[in-house]
Parts: structure tokens; C-alpha cells; sequence
């Protein structure tokens, strides 16, 4: 099958296209306005869409492959009160000799601030949170996993919600680990609030938090297989019959992706 | 003695490698009184729930007891786990409105607007949101917040054998839901609030009918700090029970009424102010005796000061009459209003005749938003807001795609009620039940 040469296709030149209507319907989709960012993180791919592939792909959309790009890190000086807490940050570090390599890298976007932390270093850099006085993140708000499965080598990831009650300011520290190692030490220590944050993570996601109290099962039965909320673990379910149509399940129905 | 008890069918009893377990159901108590008699040993170990009705659902207590004093407090939670932040994953972003409304059911309105603050945040649309929206929001907010509080006060009155003030409190929680059914359509489950405004306008005759409630919870009001504040049979079951200082309260987490009965005046809608919190006139409560009743006092205080919003916020909406109540943006708003037809509520009809009739866009375009939905920028957003139990997050995870790729709450019952170990051990086992209540779990909240 050779392709068609396309240089020598005529340039389609129809007849003059009536005005388009100008409903708002019409009008095209707003393009997000470029962030300040200079670097981006691609943590996977997106491939084809309306849900089909293969032979039932009459569309051509099924080819589509597209990055998916989370927010890179921000260039430092940051604005506002984002520099102030970088800037302590940095004076902590040093004064608790803990290496500036432990924040390996500051992302921000939407105006929140996340701190890539080296898991090694997470209890430490916590400790330091919660403890300097220029920083005094007093409360954390707990720790939410979520699961990359493209992004290999940091496929599960540890987020961490801290919020300053001084300085009414709030940041994220974020943790990832491999599939293959799913371990990161658990800062109960520091924010004793985590205990049970951290069962929950564990529960769903199967990261296990070292030094933890008593790392067991919260929501789900003991003797559980899986954790939920991975994204290889299926939502399961049962098709639903109504009036001789049949509805799929949720996670085998068309998915525009 | 052994042999009748095994006779019992409600009190049965067995030996265990753990010594010997009796089977409590409410019913015999001489079988368990005489058995544990023959043995000198007071430890008892004592499973409570999780179908027990003074746990605030399916809660699970397991408390070591010497004598009547608790030793060890300990909660099993997990019976009411839904896979909630699961099934939003597998759901459009407006879809996901419909499922997190389920979990906290006491406060659905907070759990809808914190997931849709985060939506919007990723969406870079905060400040696109009409005003008229952000002011339904606070005033359906501050509503729930009311009849929430009346649930945690009406349940912990009856979990002390204070029925009048159990009683009252639902009838007055009754008339908020009524209000909820004139303006949503729905009791509970409401789903009304949606990423980039609200679901529908208010219906006409709402603000009467708010204006007649404000009035008549101000005559209301007034009956329970008449009942509760100063009867010394409530002040004695609440006073210094579940103690916890603010040292306490801030290594384990604790927000909302918790926190504020140490005397520490946090409140998201003063400190970090969302939906235009900041134009409203109310005070942040606060009590200084860390106990229960403090607590109590709170709550009943907060009250007051929702109505204060909720009168500001029918003035405002007086003044809005017809402005929009969903984003201007066509790419992200549904398509449609909702009207009445002769069929029950749906699209409205105008709607129907134009993508029917008139437009062959507009139709492409609502199949579009309607089935796939709208793309969200790939990034993280953490939104907090004061729901009545405290600092309530939802931390929305998107990929660009038109689902999320993961939702997670930070739910304040699922907090707050790791503070029952420290608040009961050491006091009766019937205060236990006073400072659970106090925290005011809801189990749809902790297991989401």
C-alpha cells in the first residue's frame, strides 16, 4: 500500500464558504494561557480517542498520541510570600544539615506551591516545616497518594497538604517512589495527624510508610487483595439491564479519555 | 450457670484463647453480670458497634475497661467505605458532583463546593465565577451548616437521654431541608452545585420562604440555649469530658468546632476566605474550656452567626434577580438551563427547540459537552473550606482528560475522630460516648 502523493493534490478551492454561524456554541475553545513555566514534566501519554482502537476506529482520531504535561518547575526568584518560604527553606536546610539537593525541585501553579521532596529526606525536611520559625507549618492536612503508572521509576506518588496557622500560608511536599520499592518513611513523628492519613495510603495505594506506628488496613477488610485505588486495580461492577438495553460498567464504558 | 448460658440466645457466651467472650445484644444482662463476677479480673474488653445506635452510624468501638474507666479507646472504621474517590475516576468532572455530594450526608453542599473550587482552580476560572453563584453557594453553605450543627446537637442530646432537645432539633433541621427541596429539588444528595456556578436559579418565592425561616430560627434558636446552657444535668455530662487542649488539637489535626472551643479563632471563611466570604459580617466562635460543652456552645453560637450570613446573603440575591448563575464560558457551562416541562424537570424547552430546530451546532455541541464534558489542565489543586466539622480538602488531580484522574477528601470527621483514644481513655465508658459525640463524626465522611 503506497500512500497517494499528496503534493500533487489540487488545492481544494470551493466555492466562497458562507459566513460560519456565529453562535456562541461556535466559537472555538479558549487555549489556556501559556504558564511562566519553562520546564514541563511529561508523566505519560494519552493515545487515540472516543475510546476506540483498532479495526472499530473509523474516525483516524485513533492515531492521536499526545504527551500528558503536568506543570514543570518554577525559576527562582518566586513571587510573594512563595519566595519568602523557599527562602526560609533554603536557611533551614542549611541550618539543619539537611542537602538543598533533598528539594529536588519547586513547582508552581494555579498559585500553590509544591515541594518535590527526596523520599530519604522526607522526615527531615518535614521536621523542619513544622519546626522553623520562619516556615511553622503547624497542621498537615494529611497525605493523598496518587499513582502514575507512566511515570516510570516514581509510579506512586505521596502528597502532603501543610498549612502554616502563623503565617496563614499553605504548601505541598511531594514524595514519589517506585512500584517495584514502594516505601516512604512515614512522618506520624512529626504530624501525629498522618497516623491514620497514612493507613489510608497504604490501604489504597500499597506505599508502605516506614516507621509508622502500626501500618494495617483502615478501610478496607483486613485480608483484602489489592489496593484499590491503583490505577491497574479495576472500579469493577456488573452490566445493568433496562428495558432489553444493556449498560455496561463504568470502567468498560466509552471513554472520550 | 455456663449451661444456661448457653441457652441464651441473646447472651450467649464462649471460651477464646483471649478468655472467655460473652455475646452482649441488649437483651439479658444477669448472664453477663454473673459470669463476669466468677472471674476476679475487672479488664473487660468491650466491643461497641458497629451497628450501635449511638455511634453516629457504622462506627466500630473497642474499649478495655477496668471497672466502668476506660483504659483504651480504640475505633475500627471502614463499614461505610464506598469507593467514592474510586468511582469519580471513572465519571465526567460534572459527573463528579453527583457522587462526592454522598459522602459527608450531613453536609453535602461543602463536600460539592470544595470539589468544585478545585475544579475551578485547575480550570483558571475562579474569578469568572458569576457572583450571583458564589452567593447561592454560601447561603445553601451557611443553611447546612445550620441543620448539621442541629444534627450534632439533636444526636448527642439524645445519646444523654435528652430527647426534648433530639426532638427539636430535627424539627427545626426538618425546615432547612425543606428549603434545600424548594431550591435543589432534593432533601439531600443535592448535586446542585457544579463546576463553574450552580445548577439552576433560585425559584421564585425562595427568598420569602428564607426570610420566614430566618425569622422563626430566631425565635428558635433561643429554645435550646434555654434547654441546654445552664441545666445542670446537660452541663454535668458535658462539662470537662473529651478534654483536649489546643497543643493536642493541633498535633492531631483537629479543625472546626474542636479547634475552636481551646479559644483559637480559626476559621477558613475568616483566614483564607472562597466565595466571596469575605464581604459577609459574622464572627469566628470560639469557647475557652477545650471540653464538650465548649464545644456545644459552639456549634450553638455558630448558628446564630450562620443566620447572620444567610440574612446578607437573601438581601444580596435580592439585588441579583436574574443574573447569570453558571460561568459565561460555553465550553465549560451545560448547555442548558433547567425548566419544568410537562414531563417533570429537565432541559428547558427553549433549549430543545434550538438544537432540534435551529442549530445544528448548538445540538453538536451539546451532545459534546454532554457526553464527553469539558477538558481539564493537567495539575493539582488542594482547596480547603470550613465545612461544619472542620478544614474540609479536596485535593483534584487532572491529567488534561475529561475525567479526573484522581480526587482525594480530606474529610474532618475522618480527622477529627482519631482524637477518640486521646479524649476517652481515662474517663467512663458512658463519656466516651459524649466525646465522640462531640466531634461529630459522620461515617459517610470518614469512609468516603
Amino acid at each position: 500500500m503506497s500512500e497517494p502523493p499528496k503534493d500533487v493534490l489540487p488545492e481544494p478551492k470551493g466555492p466562497e464558504q458562507p459566513a460560519i454561524d456565529q453562535s456562541p456554541e461556535n466559537a472555538p475553545a479558549t487555549v489556556p494561557d501559556a504558564e511562566a513555566e519553562t520546564e514541563i514534566q511529561v508523566v505519560g501519554r494519552r493515545e487515540g480517542m472516543f475510546g476506540v482502537a483498532g479495526t472499530g476506529d473509523t474516525s483516524g482520531y485513533g492515531g492521536l498520541v499526545q504527551p500528558v504535561v503536568f506543570p514543570g518547575a518554577a525559576q527562582r526568584p518566586f513571587e510573594g510570600w512563595h519566595e519568602d518560604v523557599a527562602g526560609a527553606l533554603d536557611t533551614a536546610l542549611a541550618g539543619g544539615g539537611v542537602e538543598p539537593s533533598a528539594i529536588q525541585a519547586i513547582v508552581i501553579h494555579r498559585g500553590e506551591i509544591t515541594f518535590h521532596v527526596r523520599r530519604e529526606d522526607l522526615p527531615a525536611v518535614a521536621r523542619l516545616f513544622r519546626d522553623d520559625p520562619q516556615l511553622r507549618f503547624e497542621l498537615c492536612a494529611g497525605v493523598s497518594g496518587v499513582n502514575y503508572p507512566q511515570d516510570t521509576g516514581r509510579e506512586l506518588h505521596a502528597v502532603y497538604h501543610l498549612l502554616s496557622m502563623t503565617h496563614n500560608r499553605r504548601a505541598r511536599l511531594e514524595v514519589t517512589c517506585p512500584d517495584s520499592d514502594p516505601h516512604i518513611p512515614s512522618i506520624v513523628a512529626t504530624y501525629p495527624t498522618n497516623d491514620w492519613h497514612e493507613r489510608e495510603t497504604y490501604d489504597m495505594f500499597g506505599i508502605i510508610f516506614d516507621g509508622h506506628p502500626a501500618l494495617t488496613r483502615i478501610l478496607m477488610p483486613d485480608d483484602w487483595p489489592g489496593h484499590p485505588q491503583r490505577k491497574d486495580y479495576p472500579l469493577g461492577g456488573i452490566p445493568v439491564e433496562y428495558k432489553g438495553g444493556t449498560i455496561p460498567p463504568p470502567d468498560q464504558r466509552r471513554s472520550y479519555n | 450457670m455456663a449451661a444456661t448460658n448457653q441457652n441464651d440466645m441473646y447472651a450467649g457466651s464462649s471460651e477464646t484463647t483471649e478468655g472467655k467472650v460473652f455475646t452482649v445484644t441488649g437483651q439479658d444482662w444477669d448472664a453477663i453480670v454473673s459470669g463476669i463476677a466468677e472471674d476476679a479480673d475487672e479488664r473487660v474488653v468491650v466491643n461497641m458497634g458497629p451497628q450501635h445506635p449511638s455511634t453516629h452510624g457504622v462506627l466500630r468501638l473497642i474499649l478495655e475497661l477496668e471497672g466502668e474507666t476506660v483504659t483504651e479507646a480504640r475505633c475500627g472504621i471502614g463499614y461505610l467505605h464506598t469507593g467514592i474517590e474510586k468511582n469519580m475516576e471513572y465519571r465526567s468532572w460534572v459527573q463528579g458532583v453527583t457522587f462526592c455530594t454522598r459522602m459527608d450526608y450531613l453536609s453535602p453542599f461543602f463536600n460539592e463546593t470544595a470539589y468544585c473550587l478545585g475544579v475551578e482552580r485547575l480550570l483558571d476560572i475562579e474569578d469568572d465565577i458569576p457572583e450571583k453563584a458564589s452567593v447561592m453557594r454560601v447561603l445553601l453553605m451557611e443553611l447546612n451548616r445550620i441543620s448539621s450543627h442541629l444534627v450534632c446537637i439533636a444526636t448527642g442530646g439524645m445519646e444523654i437521654g435528652a430527647l426534648t432537645v433530639m426532638t427539636i432539633g430535627f424539627r427545626e433541621r426538618e425546615l432547612v431541608l425543606d428549603l434545600f427541596e424548594l431550591i435543589t429539588g432534593l432533601r439531600m444528595n443535592h448535586g446542585f452545585i457544579r463546576p463553574g456556578g450552580v445548577a439552576q436559579d433560585l425559584p421564585p418565592g425562595a427568598l420569602d420562604e428564607i426570610r420566614g425561616f430566618i425569622a422563626l430560627m430566631k425565635k428558635r434558636l433561643p429554645e435550646y440555649a434555654a434547654l441546654c446552657n445552664a441545666n445542670p444535668i446537660f452541663k454535668g455530662r458535658l462539662e470537662d469530658v473529651g478534654h483536649l487542649e489546643l497543643d493536642g488539637v493541633l498535633a492531631l489535626g483537629l479543625t472546626g468546632p474542636v479547634l475552636r472551643s481551646t479559644g483559637y479563632p480559626w476559621d477558613l471563611r475568616k483566614s483564607e476566605p472562597y466565595c466571596g466570604y469575605e464581604d459577609y459580617d459574622f464572627e469566628v466562635q470560639t469557647w475557652d474550656t477545650c471540653d464538650s460543652y465548649g464545644r456545644f456552645r459552639v456549634r450553638l453560637n455558630e448558628m446564630w452567626e450562620s443566620l447572620k450570613i444567610i440574612e446578607q446573603a437573601a438581601d444580596r440575591l435580592a439585588a441579583l434577580e436574574g443574573a447569570p448563575v453558571m460561568v459565561g464560558d460555553k465550553k465549560i457551562a451545560w448547555p442548558s438551563q433547567l425548566a419544568i416541562g410537562s414531563d417533570g424537570m429537565g432541559n428547558s424547552l427553549d433549549h430543545i427547540r434550538h438544537i432540534m430546530g435551529e442549530s445544528m451546532e448548538a445540538l453538536i455541541h451539546h451532545f459534546k459537552i454532554v457526553t464527553e464534558g469539558f477538558r481539564v489542565p493537567a495539575g493539582q489543586a488542594y482547596v480547603p473550606i470550613e465545612s461544619p466539622r472542620g478544614e474540609l480538602g479536596a485535593h483534584v488531580v487532572s491529567d488534561g482528560g475529561t475525567r479526573p484522574f484522581r480526587v482525594h477528601f480530606r474529610d474532618p470527621s475522618f480527622t477529627n475522630l482519631q482524637a477518640t483514644g486521646v479524649m476517652s481513655e481515662g474517663g467512663m465508658v458512658a463519656d466516651v460516648i459524649v466525646a465522640i459525640a462531640s466531634i461529630d463524626p459522620v461515617m459517610g465522611g470518614v469512609d468516603r
